[in-house]
């Protein structure tokens, strides 16, 4: 079972917040990868928010390749955090080039163009160089967006952000998500490394998602090109959330509702069960089908967790205002946050959605039985 | 030689029969009930003269004889009454002293039965035991990573949807502006399929119905029934379980006349509407009932008069196109109820599927598709049609789910599949991957009248009389002295047998899979086969 560890803080932290926690809980995992994905950015890239930034590993021959490409499209390098590691690589961790960090600057000729725009053109470049650095290794992309980092490796977490220096000073987030294993049920791959993200959503999931193929397939044949890669099961959450909230216009409780449906006869108990009825109905082929615990990013900033409708995974989330943790275990949460208010520690179950918005002042429950949040 | 008196080309010995009846004389008391119950006088009642020679010891007194008679069973050779293997002289027979066997040889009645230039026409099935689903494997276990499930604790939501489902972003602006969303039924994925009243005896039919009934009113199963093309009792049309039902036109609208005059008094909608286009058993062929079936309250129903044939045309004779048959007659068939019920096509299983299933993605209201394979079975067909015309389910189900895929409807039209599903008895492993390979649903039909009749037919032309109306079971008769041997009641109580066993079965399969919150629809990597070339046209894994 992956472990799962988000954060989210007034003050920036450093990710070993997140990789101290993972490790504390490595009993449950084989300290196999690790996967970072750090948004509302603090140190030294602060200054860049609106600037989208490249996250991936690269070859020499990849950089080359990228910067050939980035220059034919006009977008310039607007500052550098890449990681170049000096050191041996722990055991069983294989030596990169670069861990690219990389802040770019949008072509003047996108200037005007709108915010959906952009962001689809984001993806569309994201996507091109997934698929140029898939022909001979050079390059694998992980993101490509404003205010968001991601990095992804084989090894032990701890060992790997140690080899990394991933303490630096500069590289702080106010929101982490972190995770702690290779996935085990399709070959490894760093594409198959939780978290995944697409257009400011991210998510992680723990378990494993047995309507995997027929979820993969409807998201393939939705026509977007966002939806691809599928190395885990685990990406399609994140997709289905970004279909939830990007093409449906719909928030995280549809989200809950398209994941894990109620059933036909708690419908009729339900006092919004008609429209809910009828998005069962259309979104039939996004049930999925667990055990997942599922923690996640809107772009927002919000975090949440959801469990599937047999809730047999564990998380908990806590804190205090202005820091929250959500952890697959609840020794993470006490090595990340040991002093917190225990009246706001919740373990979400089947109906639940536990979420800490951009304020962070209190954990937000809201359940399935209750009146949307947002209007439909 | 004496003389073995006129022989003609078709003079036959019981060794050239399909089936031989095997006849004990030590244990035969005469009673003359198996004579009395074969459908097919089959067999007689023979008197037979024996001699027995006597030889006395010594030299003395010559070898004599005595010629004495004895009574027995005489097997009727002529191809009209050849034995059809039913087995109801086993049944009745207080001793057990006769029952049919099937001849090792292959036999030379085919050569035979068609008397008078009339080629053999025949009920049940295609004679043909190969299955390839029977062959699917459920291989993808929940093991470590996500724990199997427990199939008798566990809580499952094996529901499937029939009905035109609009994609979300649709369904939302629709909702959003309070607009007509097409109708869409949650029922349970294993329907019974078109099976007539007139095909039918009275007592099948009411049997299906109550079980039918039972099982949505007391367990809570909301299963569905076809009617068949051959109306409704005006009864069932007026009452409040009509929803149960989904009734059919087909091309010669028999009980329409009926239906339509019923329309202003009907308590609840019908569950859906099935066009027939087609099916599986006789494709391109329309229904048939023939004469001997078509009494005084068939007639009635189907609005014909007594005792005439009734063959349905091949096709709708007033379409000729299949964009004219989606626009005009599923939008007719809406408009009849308000456009409160699904409405939908069922075809054969056919080359042209994709064709008919594309046409029916750009119609929107086209509620589903159901597609019938060459296994399914009929009441009455040529012969020649069973065994040789039709496509087989599979690999015509998973290109219509797959085309689906491709364009991205795969939720949106739900593809129903039928024809030889659990022939051989695996009813629950037949339709498990059937709906795996991307089917919504199962239609079945030959296994209800086995499982909850006791049809004795078998892929070996065992019986298989149901066109004439001389079924021994009672089922396909609408000869009183025939039916009255089934028991409504009785039937009622196997279709729920079948039902719950069948529940419990799917759970067995998706509950080791890992699934539960929904019907496991296109989930093709749990599946495998072990013949490569059709584990690569499935698209689906090959074990070995």
């Amino acid at each position: 079972m992956c472990r799962l560890f988000a954060v989210t803080s007034e003050e920036p932290l450093s990710p070993m917040v997140a990789i101290r926690a993972l490790d504390v809980m490595k009993e449950g995992h084989d300290g196999s990868g690790v996967g970072l994905f750090m948004t509302d950015l603090g140190g030294d890239l602060e200054p860049f928010k609106g600037s989208p930034i490249l996250s991936g590993i690269f070859s020499q021959e990849g950089i080359r390749k990228l910067d050939r490409y980035m220059m034919e499209l006009g977008l310039l390098t607007k500052y550098k955090f890449s990681i170049r590691p000096s050191k041996e690589p722990p055991a069983g961790t294989p030596h990169r080039d670069v861990y690219l960090i990389r802040v770019y600057e949008y072509p003047y000729e996108w200037d005007g163009l709108s915010e959906t725009e952009i962001a689809d053109r984001l993806v569309k470049i994201r996507v091109a160089l997934r698929k140029m650095g898939e022909e001979d290794q050079s390059m694998m992309v992980f993101s490509f967006w404003p205010d968001v980092i991601m990095i992804k490796e084989v090894g032990d977490p701890l060992q790997i952000a140690e080899y990394l220096g991933l303490d630096r000073k500069g590289l702080q987030a106010r929101v982490i998500l972190a995770q702690g294993r290779q996935n085990t049920n399709y070959a490894i791959t760093l594409y198959a490394c939780h978290p995944f993200f697409l257009q400011g959503v991210a998510s992680m999931t723990n378990g494993e998602n047995t309507a995997f193929s027929p979820i993969r397939e409807y998201l393939t044949s939705r026509g977007y090109e966002g939806y691809m890669g599928y190395q885990s099961d685990s990406e399609v959450f994140t997709h289905i959330l970004h279909y939830t909230t990007h093409r449906l216009s719909l928030g995280l409780d549809a989200y809950k509702h398209i994941i894990t449906p109620l059933k036909d006869e708690e419908l009729v108990r339900h006092p919004e069960g008609a429209f809910l009825r009828q998005l069962k109905h259309s979104c039939r082929f996004l049930t999925v089908d667990g055990p997942n615990c599922v923690i996640g990013c809107l772009p927002d900033k919000t975090l949440f967790m959801v469990q599937d409708s047999k809730k047999l995974r564990p998380g908990v989330v806590g804190g205090k205002p202005g820091m929250f943790a959500f952890s697959s275990e609840m020794c993470g949460l006490e090595e990340a946050i040991p002093l917190r208010e225990k009246n706001y520690e919740f373990q979400p179950m089947k109906y639940d959605v536990a979420y800490v918005d951009a304020s962070r002042m209190e954990v937000k429950r809201w359940n399935q039985w209750e009146k949307s949040i947002h209007p439909h | 030689m004496e003389s073995v008196g006129k022989i003609h080309p078709s003079t036959l010995s019981a060794k050239d029969l399909h089936w031989h009846i095997l006849w004990d004389k030590d244990k035969c008391t005469l009673c003359g009930r198996c004579t009395a119950v074969c459908p097919l006088r089959a067999i007689e009642l023979g008197v037979h003269q024996k001699r027995e020679i006597t030889v006395k010891l010594g030299l003395m007194e010559k070898p004599g004889n005595v010629y004495s008679v004895y009574h027995g069973i005489d097997q009727v050779t002529e191809p009209a009454h050849a034995c059809i293997g039913c087995g109801m002289c086993t049944q009745v027979c207080p001793n057990s002293a006769i029952y049919p066997v099937l001849n090792e040889e292959i036999d030379k009645l085919r050569y035979h039965t068609n008397s008078g230039g009339e080629p053999r026409r025949r009920g049940g099935r295609r004679n043909d035991a190969g299955s390839l689903l029977d062959r699917i494997k459920f291989i993808r276990i929940s093991m470590l990573t996500d724990p199997a499930l427990d199939a008798g604790r566990h809580e499952f939501e094996l529901r499937t949807l029939l009905g035109r489902i609009l994609p979300p972003e649709e369904m939302i602006e629709a909702s959003r502006g309070n607009s007509w969303m097409p109708p869409v039924r949650e029922i349970y994925p294993l329907i019974i399929g078109a099976m007539s009243f007139g095909a039918l005896s009275p007592n099948m039919w009411e049997g299906l119905q109550m079980g039918v009934a039972y099982l949505n009113e007391e367990i809570g199963m909301p299963v569905r029934i076809s009617t068949g093309e051959g109306g409704c009792p005006p009864r069932l049309l007026r009452s409040r379980f009509l929803k149960y039902v989904i009734l059919q036109i087909a091309s010669g609208y028999f009980g329409w006349d009926e239906i339509i005059h019923a329309l202003p008094e009907m308590k609840e909608d019908p569950c859906a509407i099935e066009i027939k286009y087609g099916q599986g058993a006789k494709p391109g062929d329309g229904g048939l009932l023939m004469w001997y079936k078509v009494n005084k309250l068939i007639a009635a129903i189907r609005g014909v008069p007594e005792g005439v044939s009734l063959p349905s045309p091949p096709t709708h004779q007033t379409k000729y196109s299949i964009e004219e048959s989606v626009a005009k007659m599923i939008q007719s068939m809406y408009m009849a109820w308000g456009f409160r019920v699904p409405v939908y096509p069922k075809i054969s299983a056919t080359t042209t599927s994709l064709a008919v299933l594309n046409n029916l993605a750009r119609n929107p209201y086209a509620a589903a598709l159901a597609i019938d394979g060459e296994d399914g079975g009929t009441g009455a067909a040529y012969n020649v049609s069973m065994n040789h015309m039709g496509h087989p389910i599979a690999s015509n189900i998973r290109d219509a789910y797959l085309n689906l895929v491709k364009i991205g409807k795969q939720n949106e039209i739900p593809v129903f599949a039928g024809g030889g599903v659990g022939k051989n008895g695996n009813l629950a492993a037949n339709a498990a991957a059937l709906i795996m390979l991307g089917a919504s649903g199962i239609q079945i039909g030959k296994y209800i009248m086995q499982a909850a009749a006791g049809c004795v037919g078998s892929e070996t032309d065992r019986c298989n009389i149901c066109n004439i109306g001389r079924c021994p079971k009672g089922i396909t008769s609408q000869d009183p002295r025939l039916y009255r041997r089934l028991n409504p009641e009785d039937v009622a109580q196997r279709v729920v047998d079948v039902f719950l066993s069948f529940d419990s079965e799917l759970k067995k399969i998706l509950a080791p899979l890992g699934r539960s919150t929904s019907l496991p629809i296109g989930m093709s990597d749990a599946i495998g086969i072990d013949d490569y070339h059709a584990a690569r046209r499935l698209q689906i894994k090959h074990v070995v």
